[in-house]
C-alpha cells in the first residue's frame, strides 16, 4: 500500500515533465510536415530541372487524388479502431458498375449514382458484419475483399472496357477535367473532401462520437453514444468513397482494368498510419493523413525523377514508414 | 403521501439470489434528500448488487424501488439515468485522449440542429463547471487539456462535474479512492463535498472507514447481503465506527450501541 | 470453470471447419467425380499447398499474440532470393540454405524488435518492413530469375522436394511434420502457455511472471525463420527464382487462420484449425476450376466462404 503511495507521487512529480510536452499532436503534425519538406527538399536539390517546374506538381495533382480520397475516408475507420482491407475491391467493383453502365445506359449521372450507392452498400455490409455478426473488421474485410474482387472478374469477365464516349461531359469536367486547363478538377476534389472530413471529425457531434468510440468503447456505450451505429456508418461512408474513388479513376484513365483498385491498399493504409493515425484507435487528424499521401505519392515519382530505379521506390516507402512511426511512436510514449 | 417525510430513494425488502446463493436478504435501504450515504462493506457483502440493482442493472428480485415517493415498477439503466440516479463508475467511463472538453458533453454534445459542435459554448462551459460545480482549481487545467494528462483524482472529479452538470439527483461513486494516492484522495473528498453543496444526494461505496468518514452524513455498513448497522455522523466517532466494524469482521453482528 | 467452457467451444469450432472441408471436398466430388476421386488431384494438392501451410502455422501464434505480421511474403521473398543467388554464386546449396534461414530469422527478429522495444504496433510495422523486403528483392534482382535446376538431384533436394516413393512430395511430409511441431509447442510446451496467455491478457502474463516481450520477439522471429525456409523450399520446388516469389501469398495465409478459427482478439487457436484452413484455402480453386465453373469465380468464392464460416465462428464464440 505504501509503495503504491509512493509510486502515484512519484507519477504526480513526472506530470510536470508532461505538461512540458503538452503539444504532442501538435507537435506530431509539423514533424510530418517537416518529414515532406525534407523530402521535397533532398529531391530538388538532386533533380532541380525537374522539381523547380510545374509539371510534377501538374502530375503530382492528377496522381494523389485518388489514393488521398481513400485515405480521408480509412482514416475515421482507424480512429474507430477498426480496419478495412476490403476498400481496393469495393473501388474496383462500383468502378466497373460506373463503367458498364455508362456504356449500357449512355447516361453517365445515372451510372455515377449507382455506383455510389453500390459502393455505399458494400461499406453498409462490412459495417453490418462487424457490428451485428460480430466478426472482427481485418477478419471480415479479407473475406470482402476476395469477394468483391471475385465479382468484378466474374462480372466483367476477365476483360477491360473503354470510356471514352463519357470524355467531354459536364460529368467529366466536373470531376476530372481540367480547371483553367491547368488544375486538375480530381485535386480540388480531394482538398474538398479533406475540409469536409476535417469539419466532421472536429466541429461535429458525429467526429466525437467517432472519436470516443475508438479511444474507450464501453465508456462511450455508458455514456449513451450509439457505438453501433457509429462503426456502420464510419464502413459504410468508406464504401461510398472508394465508389467515389473508383469513379474518378476510371474517368481519368478512360479505361476499367479488372485490376482497376489493385494496388491501393498498402500504400492506402501506410499513408493512414503515416500521418499519425494511431492503430490503437481514438487519435488521428486528417491533416496527417493528407500529409501522409503527398509523401508516399511524391515518393515514387521522386525517386525516379532524381535518376534511382523505381525498384528503390520500396525500399524507401518501407524505411519511411517504419522511421517516421517509430519517431511517433516515441513522441508519444513521452508524453 | 407526504413529500417532506418522503426520502429520495427508498429499496424495501429487496432479495435477489443467484442461483442458490443469497447476495441480498430482506435488504432495506434508503437515501435522503441533500444526504451522502457511505455504503461500507467487504468485498462479497453485497453492496454493488443493492447498486446494480438501483441503476436498473440487475432487476430486484423481490422487494420495491421508491424514488421520490414513487414507485419504479419497470427499471432500467436508461429509467434510472431519466430519473436522475448517476453512477460514476470505478472506470470513470472517459475517453482519455480526447479533449477534457469533449469528454463533460461526452454522448451529450453542445450542437446547433445540424448536428455541428458549438466548441466556443462548450468549452466556456466546461470552464465554468470545473470552477463553480465543483471548485476545480488545479493549475494548468483548461478545457483543452488531455485527460490521460489528469491525475486519478482529477479524472474523478470531471467524471463528478459531468454527472453533476446533467442534473443528477443522486450520485452513486464506486469506489472513487481505490487506488489513488494519500492527495489524490483529499481531492475526491473535496469533491464529495461538493456534491453535498450542490443540495444533491451521495452514494459513496467504499471498504476504507477512513475515506468516506470524513465526508458522509450516515453510514450503513453491509455484511453478506444484509445491513448489520446504521449509523448518523453525529451519533459515533471515528474510533468508535472502526471498533464495531472490527466486530463486524470477526462474528458478523454489530451492536447498535 | 472458465477453461471448460473454453475447451467446449473451442472444440466445436475445430469440427466446424472440418465439416465445412467435408462438405467442399463433397461438392468437389460430385461435381467432378473423375478427377476428385483419382489420386493425382491430390499429389498435386500436396506438392502446391505446403508453402502456405508452413507460412500459415507459423503465423498461428502471432496472431495468438494478439499480433499481426504483413511482411512475412517479403521475407519469404528476400530469403527465396538469398537461397537462390547462393546457390548459383558458391555452389553450395547446404550453405546458401544456412544463410537464407538466418536472414528470415533476422528480419522476423528485427519485427520483434521494432514492435516489443519501440513500441510500434505490428500491423504498421509490418507494412513498412513488407515495403522494405519487397523493395530489396526488387533491387537486388533486377537482373531478373536465377535458374536452380544444377540443384535438382542434391541429396538437399531430395529431401526438401523430392517425391518419396515416387509419388508422395517431401514437402507435404515437412509441413506435416512442422504441425506436428506446433501443436507440440502450442499444447505441451511451457512457450506455447506463454503465448496464449500474452495474447488473453498481457497484463495478467506480466504480472504473473511470463517474460511477453521475450515471447512477442520469439513469436515474429520464428515467423521469419518459417517464411525463409517456405521461400527454400518453393524456389526448389520451381527449379526457378523469380523476383515475384511469394507475392500473392499474404491474404490467402492470413484468410487460412482465420478461417480455421484463430480469433483476432488473441489468446485463441488452434494447429488444427489452420492446417484444415490452409486445405480449405488452396483446394478451392483447383476444385473450382475441377467442377466447371470459370476461374474467375475463385475469388468470389474464397471471399464467401471466409466470410460465411468465421460469421458461424463468431456466432458459436458468442452463444458459448
Amino acid at each position: 500500500m505504501r509503495s503504491l503511495t509512493i509510486k502515484k507521487q512519484k507519477r504526480e512529480k513526472i506530470k510536470t515533465l508532461k505538461d512540458y510536452l503538452k503539444l504532442s499532436e501538435f507537435r506530431l503534425q509539423w514533424s510530418m510536415v517537416a518529414v515532406l519538406a525534407i523530402i521535397l527538399a533532398v529531391f530538388t536539390i538532386r533533380n532541380p530541372r525537374v522539381f523547380l517546374s510545374f509539371r510534377i506538381y501538374y502530375s503530382f495533382m492528377s496522381i494523389i487524388p485518388f489514393m488521398a480520397i481513400l485515405a480521408l475516408a480509412l482514416t475515421p475507420v482507424i480512429i474507430c479502431k477498426e480496419m478495412d482491407l476490403s476498400f481496393p475491391s469495393i473501388l474496383g467493383f462500383s468502378a466497373w458498375m460506373f463503367t458498364s453502365l455508362c456504356a449500357s445506359t449512355g447516361n453517365p449521372t445515372l451510372a455515377l449514382i449507382i455506383s455510389l450507392i453500390t459502393g455505399l452498400l458494400a461499406g453498409l455490409l462490412n459495417g453490418i458484419l462487424v457490428v451485428k455478426v460480430g466478426v472482427p473488421s481485418l477478419i471480415v474485410t479479407i473475406g470482402t475483399m476476395f469477394f468483391w474482387r471475385g465479382m468484378i472478374m466474374v462480372c466483367s469477365g476477365g476483360v477491360g472496357k473503354t470510356l471514352v464516349p463519357v470524355k467531354g461531359t459536364i460529368l467529366f469536367q466536373s470531376l476530372v477535367g481540367r480547371i483553367g486547363g491547368v488544375i486538375p478538377a480530381q485535386a480540388l476534389w480531394a482538398v474538398g473532401l479533406a475540409f469536409l472530413f476535417w469539419l466532421i471529425l472536429n466541429r461535429h457531434k458525429f467526429g466525437t462520437h467517432i472519436y470516443f468510440t475508438g479511444d474507450n468503447i464501453e465508456s462511450a456505450r455508458m455514456m449513451g453514444i450509439p457505438v453501433n451505429r457509429v462503426k456502420i456508418l464510419v464502413f459504410a461512408q468508406l464504401g461510398f468513397f472508394a465508389a467515389f474513388a473508383g469513379i474518378l479513376l476510371v474517368l481519368e484513365a478512360l479505361y476499367h482494368w479488372p485490376t482497376t483498385g489493385q494496388g491501393f491498399l498498402l500504400p492506402t493504409i501506410a499513408s493512414v498510419f503515416l500521418g499519425g493515425t494511431s492503430a490503437f484507435g481514438g487519435m488521428g487528424t486528417i491533416f496527417g493523413t493528407f500529409i501522409g499521401c503527398i509523401i508516399i505519392g511524391a515518393l515514387e515519382a521522386g525517386i525516379i525523377s532524381i535518376g534511382l530505379m523505381g525498384f528503390w521506390t520500396q525500399v524507401f516507402y518501407g524505411l519511411i514508414i517504419v522511421i517516421s512511426v517509430g519517431i511517433h511512436t516515441i513522441l508519444r510514449r513521452r508524453t | 403521501m407526504e413529500l417532506k417525510n418522503e426520502k429520495l430513494v427508498r429499496m424495501v425488502n429487496i432479495s435477489k439470489y443467484f442461483g442458490e446463493v443469497a447476495a441480498l436478504r430482506k435488504e432495506n435501504f434508503e437515501v435522503g434528500y441533500n444526504e451522502v450515504v457511505g455504503l461500507i462493506g467487504d468485498n462479497g457483502a453485497g453492496k454493488s448488487t443493492l447498486i446494480k440493482i438501483l441503476t436498473g442493472v440487475h432487476p430486484p428480485g423481490k422487494g420495491r424501488i421508491y424514488f421520490q415517493g414513487e414507485e419504479i415498477t419497470y427499471h432500467s439503466v436508461e429509467r434510472a439515468r431519466e430519473l436522475g440516479i448517476e453512477t460514476v463508475y470505478q472506470e470513470r467511463a472517459l475517453g482519455e485522449q480526447q479533449a477534457l472538453w469533449k469528454n463533460i458533453f461526452m454522448g451529450r454534445e453542445m450542437t446547433t440542429h445540424l448536428g455541428f459542435l458549438q466548441v466556443k459554448k462548450a468549452k466556456k462551459e466546461t470552464e465554468r463547471i470545473l470552477k463553480e460545480v465543483i471548485g476545480f482549481t488545479a493549475a494548468g487545467l483548461t478545457p483543452d487539456s488531455i485527460v490521460e494528462r489528469l491525475s486519478g483524482g482529477e479524472k474523478q472529479g470531471v467524471a463528478i462535474a459531468r454527472a453533476l452538470h446533467f442534473k443528477a439527483k443522486l450520485i452513486i461513486l464506486d469506489e472513487p479512492t481505490m487506488g489513488l494516492s494519500l492527495s489524490e484522495t483529499k481531492k475526491v473528498l473535496n469533491f464529495v463535498k461538493g456534491i453535498k453543496e450542490q443540495g444533491k444526494s451521495c452514494i459513496f461505496i467504499t471498504h476504507n472507514i477512513y475515506h468516506v468518514y470524513p465526508v458522509a452524513d450516515r453510514f450503513v455498513v453491509l455484511d453478506r447481503g444484509r445491513t448489520v448497522g446504521e449509523f448518523i455522523k453525529k451519533d459515533i466517532s471515528l474510533e468508535k465506527l472502526v471498533n464495531k466494524l472490527y466486530l463486524v469482521a470477526r462474528t458478523g453482528e454489530i451492536s447498535q450501541n | 470453470m472458465l477453461k471448460r467452457y473454453l475447451k467446449l467451444s473451442e472444440f466445436k469450432l475445430q469440427w466446424s471447419i472440418f465439416a465445412v472441408l467435408v462438405a467442399l471436398f463433397t461438392l468437389f466430388i460430385m461435381g467432378a467425380p473423375r478427377i476428385f476421386l483419382a489420386p493425382d488431384m491430390y499429389y498435386s494438392f500436396m506438392s502446391t499447398i505446403p508453402f502456405m501451410t508452413i507460412m500459415a502455422l507459423a503465423l498461428t501464434p502471432v496472431i495468438i499474440c494478439k499480433e499481426i505480421d504483413l511482411s512475412f511474403p517479403s521475407v519469404m521473398g528476400i530469403s527465396a532470393w538469398m537461397f537462390a543467388s547462393l546457390s548459383a554464386s558458391t555452389g553450395n546449396p547446404t550453405l546458401a540454405l544456412i544463410i537464407s534461414l538466418i536472414t528470415g530469422l533476422l528480419a522476423g527478429l528485427l519485427n520483434g524488435i521494432l514492435v516489443v522495444k519501440v513500441g510500434i504496433p505490428s500491423l504498421i510495422v509490418t507494412i513498412g518492413t513488407m515495403f522494405f523486403w519487397k523493395g530489396l528483392v526488387l533491387v537486388f534482382s533486377a537482373a531478373g530469375g536465377i535458374t536452380l535446376v544444377p540443384l535438382r538431384g542434391t541429396i538437399l533436394f531430395q529431401s526438401l522436394v523430392g517425391r518419396i516413393g515416387g509419388v508422395i512430395p517431401a514437402q507435404a511430409l515437412w509441413a506435416v511434420g512442422l504441425a506436428f511441431l506446433f501443436w507440440l509447442i502450442l499444447n505441451r510446451h511451457k512457450f506455447g502457455t506463454h503465448i496464449y496467455f500474452t495474447g488473453d491478457n498481457i497484463e495478467s502474463a506480466r504480472m504473473m511472471g511470463i517474460p511477453v516481450n521475450k515471447v512477442k520477439i520469439l513469436v515474429f522471429t520464428q515467423l521469419g525463420f518459417f517464411a525463409a525456409f517456405a521461400g527454400i523450399l518453393l524456389d526448389l520446388e520451381m527449379s526457378y527464382y523469380w523476383p515475384t516469389s511469394g507475392e500473392g501469398y499474404l491474404l490467402e495465409t492470413i484468410a487460412a487462420v482465420f478461417l480455421g478459427g484463430t480469433s483476432a482478439f488473441g489468446g485463441m487457436g488452434t494447429i488444427f484449425g489452420t492446417f484444415i484452413g490452409c486445405i480449405i484455402i488452396g483446394s478451392l480453386e483447383s476444385g473450382i476450376i475441377s467442377v466447371g465453373l470459370s476461374g474467375y469465380w475463385t475469388n468470389l468464392i474464397y471471399g464467401l466462404v471466409i466470410v460465411i464460416s468465421v460469421s458461424i465462428h463468431s456466432i458459436l464464440r458468442r452463444r458459448t
